[in-house]
């Protein structure tokens, strides 16, 4: 591995998806020096999951394309995935920060030919499908990851597989015997862009995620939509694949409630008012989806978006938070209840498929940062003068949708030149 | 008062302040989002004529005879389902009990409604001798209903109560005098201070 060159003039951002990206480009962008790393084989994080945006409905993959032409682009970024953040000491202008670099077992030589995938048997839950799909020991995380180098996964180093994957190998890519490495820098100031995890649905014990095959979460919808999800772009359900064509979402699924995140998660009304759409672009007149909100959160300008799904006659929405969900074991329905606060009717509407709108949280839980951060109540880090030069970056901020994420990541780049320019002497 | 204050005074809106300074746990009701999972959550739900949330809409919407006069606080079983899965963790079976026992303390509420008169049968019980008498409870509970069905109901029982008797669970003497507190007029005495003070706590709206 090639020296990493870092001052306390470079910038290090850690987390690779949209936030930690657009941070880091915009900060080379403007000619600083600035180190990217990113736990995961790829960077993209979470939008690289989506299969569209909202509210103008296009893919992911598109934006991640203009990033990713400016990230080969450009010689300030050094980009290391495979690394994490294990310790940070220091001030700001003169942090160190130690990263452990875990071994992708493939080099450079790695043309994604695809040979060592078809060559290893074992394998294990896609977590780009989140555990919807398997994929191989020896496996490109998605088509559109960055750097496109294939990964060995680490449970198979050892056994036949491995030997496999080595010798059906055309370009001599794959080195069983790559280590792990610990490294030490120095850099100036640091971009936290941690990003978001889907909030965990088994908690939710009345609605039955971890009980009922046929009740998903959102962002699993998302993965079955996708083109490229486990299903091939098909809304079928777990239980038995059939076609789900009567789909129910319930939002604040974990958000906005005390029991579990007292935050509104901000994109949860948008994400699904979207995922209508799908359901609609699938099956046509055939398709109809049910929305079940304590109130519909379509922030300012996008409430546009709020207004067409709620004109499309196949879309109902039912004020209500349900209060739990049984499953009807002769057809695998789910079946929905509570009251319909909107005249206070009471129901049991069975759906084909239960899509809960789950909230973000922080991905790092509170207590888990390297140094010690200001984070507000719910695990969120704050901008506060104690945190040095530490800038959070999109959804470690706060609940954000993509847009704000990267809004946010912007500024956070314009904040940590400021603290890199004052080490440089370049400013007063 | 004229035929148009009259009117005015029927549209006030001050009964959710009545509310939040008269009943227990009142000052909650404020805090409802209207999202219907206590509702939903009622196991006797579909029994009640308005439920929770919509007896805390009601209560924001001024309907103040609808509420207080209504029997749907006294189905409460205090299973506290609601309070559970309430996303703002209002204490909602203690604001049903809190509505129930204000409606009965202004004389409105339900004079037949079975869980106002068990209670009011166990308090009398109770506040009597500050013990509380089994067995002039249960009879008084047999007669609830009228004396035909109470005189069914204490044979039907009359096998259980010999039992009990012959097993030394229950003494027939009970039911003359019965035991009690050694200081009873003291607790007299505590309950008619304490309820002096629940008076002049009480606000007139």
């Amino acid at each position: 591995m090639a020296e990493i060159v870092a001052t306390n003039q470079t910038i290090l951002v850690v987390g690779g998806g949209i936030s930690g990206m657009t941070a880091a480009l915009e900060a080379a962008e403007c000619g600083k020096q600035v180190i990217l790393v990113e736990k995961n084989p790829t960077v993209g994080g979470r939008v690289s999951q989506l299969y569209r945006y909202f509210p103008k409905l296009c893919h992911p993959t598109c934006g991640m394309e203009i990033n990713l032409k400016r990230l080969r682009a450009n010689k300030n970024v050094r980009l290391m995935t495979m690394t994490e953040v294990t310790g940070v000491s220091g001030d700001a202008g003169n942090y160190s920060v130690s990263l452990k670099i875990n071994p992708r077992f493939v080099n450079e030589n790695c043309t994604t030919c695809g040979a060592c995938g078809e060559a290893v048997d074992v394998q294990f839950d896609d977590e780009h499908n989140y555990g919807l799909g398997q994929r191989k020991g020896a496996y490109l995380p998605h088509a559109m990851a960055y750097p496109q180098r294939y990964v060995i996964d680490p449970r198979i180093i050892g056994t036949a597989d491995a030997d496999k994957a080595k010798s059906a190998c055309p370009v001599n890519a794959i080195d069983l015997n790559m280590k792990g490495e610990s490294a030490k820098l120095t850099v100036g100031a640091i971009i936290w862009a941690t990003g978001w995890r889907p909030f965990d649905a088994n908690k939710i014990q009345p609605y039955g995620y971890d009980r009922i095959a046929n009740v998903i979460t959102s962002v699993e919808f998302e993965r079955l939509a996708d083109p490229h999800g486990p299903t091939g772009g098909k809304i079928l359900r777990p239980s038995d694949n059939k076609e789900a064509k009567n789909i129910a979402f319930i939002q604040c699924a974990g958000s906005r409630d005390r029991n579990y995140l007292k935050h509104c998660s901000r994109i949860c009304c948008m994400a699904s008012l979207k995922q209508s759409t799908y359901v609609r672009e699938k099956f046509g007149d055939e398709g109809k989806a049910s929305i079940y909100y304590i109130d519909i959160r379509a922030i300012d300008r996008i409430d546009d978006f709020h207004q067409m799904v709620k004109n499309d006659p196949n879309v109902t929405f039912v004020k209500s938070k349900v209060a739990r969900i049984d499953e009807d074991k002769s057809t695998g329905n789910p079946v929905l209840h509570g009251v319909n606060t909107e005249g206070y009717q009471r129901y049991a509407n069975p759906h084909d498929l239960v899509v809960l709108a789950v909230g973000m949280e922080p991905s790092v839980p509170v207590g888990d940062f390297p140094i010690k951060v200001t984070v507000n109540e719910h695990g969120f880090i704050e901008q506060d003068e104690s945190n040095g030069a530490i800038f959070a970056a999109g959804c470690s901020s706060d609940a954000l949708d993509v847009n704000r994420a990267v809004q946010s990541a912007t500024a956070s780049a314009l904040r940590a030149i400021q603290v890199v320019n004052r080490a440089a002497g370049m400013e007063g | 008062m004229s035929a148009n204050t009259a009117v005015v005074e029927r549209y006030r809106n001050s009964f959710l302040k009545e509310v939040e300074a008269n009943v227990e746990e009142g000052q909650w009701v404020k805090m409802c989002m209207q999202c219907g999972v206590c509702s939903g959550s009622c196991p006797l739900g579909p029994a009640w004529d308005h439920p929770p949330q919509e007896i805390f809409m009601m209560i924001r919407a001024g309907k103040r005879d609808e509420v207080l006069t209504s029997s749907s606080m006294w189905m409460c079983t205090s299973c506290y389902n609601c309070i559970v899965r309430c996303p703002r963790e209002l204490p909602i079976t203690h604001i049903m009990h809190g509505l129930a026992n204000y409606a009965h303390r202004l004389g409105i509420a339900p004079k037949n409604q079975p869980t106002r008169k068990f209670a009011k049968l166990f308090w009398d019980n109770l506040s009597k001798k500050g013990r509380v008498n089994e067995l002039k409870l249960g009879i008084a509970l047999y007669f609830m209903n009228g004396l035909v069905s109470g005189i069914k109901t204490a044979l039907k029982m009359a096998p259980l109560g010999i039992n009990m008797v012959k097993t030394k669970r229950m003494s027939p003497m009970e039911y003359f005098g019965g035991h009690g507190i050694k200081d009873t007029k003291g607790l007299h005495a505590i309950l008619k201070k304490a309820r002096e003070i629940e008076a002049a706590k009480m606000q007139k709206f």
